[in-house]
């Protein structure tokens, strides 16, 4: 167990640091960023001015080391266009997008394990077919229309939630929904497809031929293996949820990292570009770490890898 | 004798069309081992399952009479029944490597067998479960109450299920052919374990079995199965000594048997396959493969007698290879 999460521990190390290297090299592909940080107006001193003030003139291993060098201790550097520290402004942007992914990924869940599992325990019935049936719509739905949607209607028509901000937990409610549904077709039809398989196997009809209780059956010995894709995925779209929020953050006005990485794309503020990139991506290793470890713990043939 | 599981009529059909079993009718007496006999696909392990309330779904059983130590099994609910599983009567099965649950310990596997029909604490649960895996001759027991299944062997695996068939002292013990994954020393092993067990625990085993060397070795008395139907039964020496059916002859034929084979001629065989049966079928299941038959077969077939408590399904007299030989 513990060679284990060693071992995917020094993968991920390996991942962020390409990550890194990737993050970039891929901002300084996007053209001379002395030109677009002195702006459309500057001359060619400015320009130069620029180059020298941010180190831009430097060999590009140099800048490379610089950064990383201080990355490692939490320092990205300032941002060029918010006037404030990169750290910072992930500080402050974080919280919006840890709430908003972890409403999001617990109603999915909640949402979408119970239907999973009525889904396989009533195979082709009506039933099946309707939870089946709703993932389908769910998938085809695109999140923006969504999001109108329930501004319109809930916020709107009923006015009994908020449509934009983030002061209150009332905030996180729609926003939150509709990031669920961006991941519940996925999760409700691998709860429902591990269950049936589950429910099939030879060790089911041993714990029936035990006379063990209904409940106990498909609770205890067929959702812990059924389990086990849907920890793997749920962490995925947890990752997903994080980084890939952009559309939801903007449409309810919520100002989370997402929403950040976005701005800072758009005005050529590398440093903060390059910082969201490989912020979201520790995050990404980390919760594919701890699914690895979560399906160690769920699954024993996995402990010895 | 009262017998302990009595079998009568028993039909099990999957999906309302295909008929799996098709009246069989046999009894196990107390404290011995009955086996049903016969080849892949003639229902000798849905009828297993259908005792059991185990059918898979779309299985629909009926039964003009099945009961177990005189309870009527036919009119106790699902819940009822499952109090009867794992307590009364066990079952073990074909496949010992995917029959235990791979994400828990053969310990915790063990004890809830116990906790669920007798209450009591894990721990004497667990101490109950070290006790049984001595007696079936696992090493070690403590430190195999730990362990995963995936750690354990195949002949190892069985030896738990047998183990935890035994937690709560059944009465009988259903094993659908409990040694035909394993390997051959092993299978000796977990044949002598049986019988051992028998004696010990006073069980009475319905053993499924397609080979005809283990009902040689265990069984009291023999069902033989062919197509759904019990077509003879007899206690195992008379059913060696002198077989009435045509396919129980021919099963007989297949098996070398020392002093009996002549070396120079080759064993016997029974062309083609157990046909599948639709409903509304009538006369002899076996005559399209039997080398005796005639269009009497396509009639309903009498149940003839052929001495004390060995009856068998056939148009043909007793002793009739030495009245007319084949």
């Amino acid at each position: 167990m513990l060679r284990l999460i060693a071992r995917r521990l020094a993968l991920g190390v390996l991942v962020a640091l390409t990550v890194m290297t990737l993050a970039f090299l891929l901002t300084r592909l996007s053209g001379d960023l002395a030109v677009s940080i002195a702006g459309p107006s500057a001359t060619q001193a400015d320009v130069e001015i620029v180059r020298k003030a941010y180190g831009l003139d430097r060999p590009l291993y140099i800048q490379f080391f610089a950064w990383t060098g201080r990355a490692m201790v939490g320092d990205f550097g300032q941002s060029y266009f918010f006037k404030d520290s990169v750290a910072n402004l992930i500080q402050k942007r974080l919280p919006i997008t840890l709430t908003l992914g972890l409403v999001g990924l617990s109603l999915a869940l909640i949402i979408s394990l119970p239907l999973g599992i009525l889904a396989a325990l009533r195979e082709n019935t009506w039933i099946d077919r309707s939870v089946t049936m709703f993932t389908m719509v769910g998938q085809a739905v695109p999140s923006f229309w969504l999001a109108l949607i329930l501004m319109i209607v809930l916020g709107l028509q009923l006015g009994i939630l908020p449509i934009s901000g983030t002061g209150t937990w009332q905030h996180f409610v729609m926003p939150g929904i509709v990031l669920a549904f961006t991941a519940i077709p996925a999760l409700t039809r691998l709860t429902r497809s591990g269950m049936i398989e589950a429910m099939a196997s030879d060790y089911i009809r041993t714990a029936r031929a035990k006379g063990l209780s209904r409940a106990r059956i498909i609770f205890k010995h067929a959702l812990r293996n059924a389990a086990i894709p849907v920890v793997s995925i749920a962490a995925v779209q947890l990752g997903f949820m994080l980084g890939g929020s952009i559309v939801i953050e903007t449409v309810f006005a919520l100002h989370g990292v997402g929403y950040l990485g976005w701005e800072s794309i758009a005005k050529n503020d590398f440093p903060v570009v390059q910082a969201v990139v490989l912020v979201l991506a520790v995050f990404y290793i980390g919760l594919t770490l701890l699914a690895d470890i979560l399906n160690a713990l769920l699954d024993p043939r996995l402990r010895t890898g | 004798m009262s017998a302990l599981l009595e079998v009568e009529e028993l039909q099990v059909t999957f999906g309302g069309r295909t008929a799996a079993v098709r009246g069989a009718s046999f009894r196990v007496e107390k404290g011995e081992t009955h086996c049903l006999v016969g080849e892949s696909g003639c229902g000798k392990s849905v009828t297993a399952l259908a005792v059991m309330s185990l059918l898979a779904r779309g299985g629909h059983r009926s039964a003009k009479r099945m009961s177990f130590a005189g309870t009527d099994l036919t009119s106790l609910s699902d819940r009822e029944m499952a109090r009867l599983r794992g307590n009364r009567m066990a079952m073990i099965f074909q496949e010992p490597m995917t029959s235990l649950n791979p994400a828990f310990t053969i310990g915790s596997q063990m004890a809830e067998v116990l906790t669920r029909h007798k209450g009591g604490s894990r721990a004497a649960a667990l101490d109950r479960a070290a006790e049984l895996m001595g007696r079936v001759g696992i090493t070690a027991p403590g430190m195999r109450l730990g362990q995963f299944p995936h750690q354990l062997s195949g002949g190892l695996r069985q030896r738990v299920m047998i183990a935890m068939a035994l937690m709560c002292d059944p009465e009988l013990l259903i094993a659908d052919e409990p040694t035909t994954a394993l390997d051959v020393t092993v299978q000796a092993q977990i044949l002598r374990l049986l019988a051992t067990l028998k004696r010990e625990f006073g069980l009475s085993i319905l053993l499924i079995t397609h080979d005809l060397g283990i009902v040689a070795r265990v069984a009291d008395h023999v069902s033989v199965m062919y197509a759904g139907e019990v077509v003879e039964r007899a206690t195992t020496a008379e059913l060696f000594r002198a077989p009435q059916h045509p396919y129980t002859r021919g099963l007989l034929s297949c098996v070398p048997v020392p002093g009996r084979v002549q070396r120079d001629r080759p064993l016997g065989s029974i062309p083609g396959v157990v046909p599948a049966i639709g409903s509304g079928f009538t006369g002899c299941a076996f005559r399209s493969r039997c080398a005796h038959a005639d269009e009497t077969c396509a009639h309903a077939i009498p149940r003839r007698q052929a001495g004390n408590a060995h009856d068998y399904l056939c148009r043909l007299e007793p002793d009739w290879a030495e009245l007319q030989p084949a």
